[in-house]
């Protein structure tokens, strides 16, 4: 059976984006992102193991600008993929599926990352640099 | 000419009795991500200062140790068991495909090994 010439869904680009659809390509991209933050932990934990001055010298990036931009992306991205994927788990045992939910709790995840975000800038900026 | 009877091939990739087993783990992964990982944001938050001895200090501590090693252990497996699906997505091409997936296992196993062995490296080192 031929299965090369079926045809396609229609393409993405014709849909009007929707606040569903948005968030649920952002916890992917979230996820890909936070994957990379991993590899980052990695290279962190490794540099810390192997003494003060590697340890200061990725410390050093991690503090200048781009560093910072890099590491609160990440905090972002950590707590929207928390929060989204405690939505998620709710969706996985039937709760919260109907379509006026959703868009609450999709709301609702937003304003969550964004708070927990600057909540933790805040916290932070107290004495880490 | 398959040797696979029609229900076979309707039901799609026959015997499914380990077929849930990716999303089980996803799942059971995520759940114990949310307060590993907010314990690693918030310990690293409230350090002192990012110095090397303090760093080595927090790890020095047991319950640090451990909590680290188990957020290590959930978040590589999470994160590989998300993007394999998302390799599974969006890329084309058998060979391509296949290849990435090995190539992420690999990384993987080898990025979080590595994690761990630099977590229990300090915290057996004095």
């Amino acid at each position: 059976m031929a299965t090369d010439n079926r045809p396609l869904s229609p393409h993405l680009q014709i849909y009007k984006p929707q606040l569903t659809s948005v968030l649920s390509i952002t916890h992917r991209g979230t996820g890909v992102f936070l994957t990379a933050g991993a590899f980052f932990l990695t290279c962190w934990l490794l540099a810390l193991a192997s003494g003060p001055e590697q340890f200061e010298t990725l410390q050093a990036h991690i503090s200048n600008w781009y560093g910072q931009c890099f590491l609160y992306a990440f905090v972002f991205s950590l707590y929207f993929h928390l929060c989204n994927g405690i939505r998620h788990l709710f969706w996985d045992v039937g709760l919260g599926l109907e379509i006026d939910t959703a868009y609450k709790t999709g709301y609702a995840v937003v304003a969550g990352s964004i708070i927990l975000t600057l909540l933790t800038l805040c916290l932070a900026t107290g004495g880490v640099a | 000419m398959s040797l696979r009877s029609p229900l076979a091939k309707a039901r799609g990739l026959g015997s499914a009795k380990s077929g849930t087993h990716h999303w089980i783990a996803q799942r059971l992964t995520a759940i114990a991500l949310i307060p590993l990982s907010l314990w690693f944001v918030l310990s690293l938050v409230c350090m002192a200062d990012m110095s090397h001895k303090t760093a080595i200090e927090w790890i020095h501590s047991p319950m640090a140790a451990v909590f680290l090693l188990l957020f290590i252990i959930a978040l590589f497996h999470h994160a590989q068991l998300g993007l394999q699906v998302v390799i599974e997505d969006y890329i084309d091409g058998k060979v391509m495909k296949i290849t990435s997936l090995i190539l992420l296992k690999f990384l993987s196993f080898f990025a979080g090994l590595a994690a761990a062995i630099a977590v229990l490296k300090i915290y057996l080192g004095s």
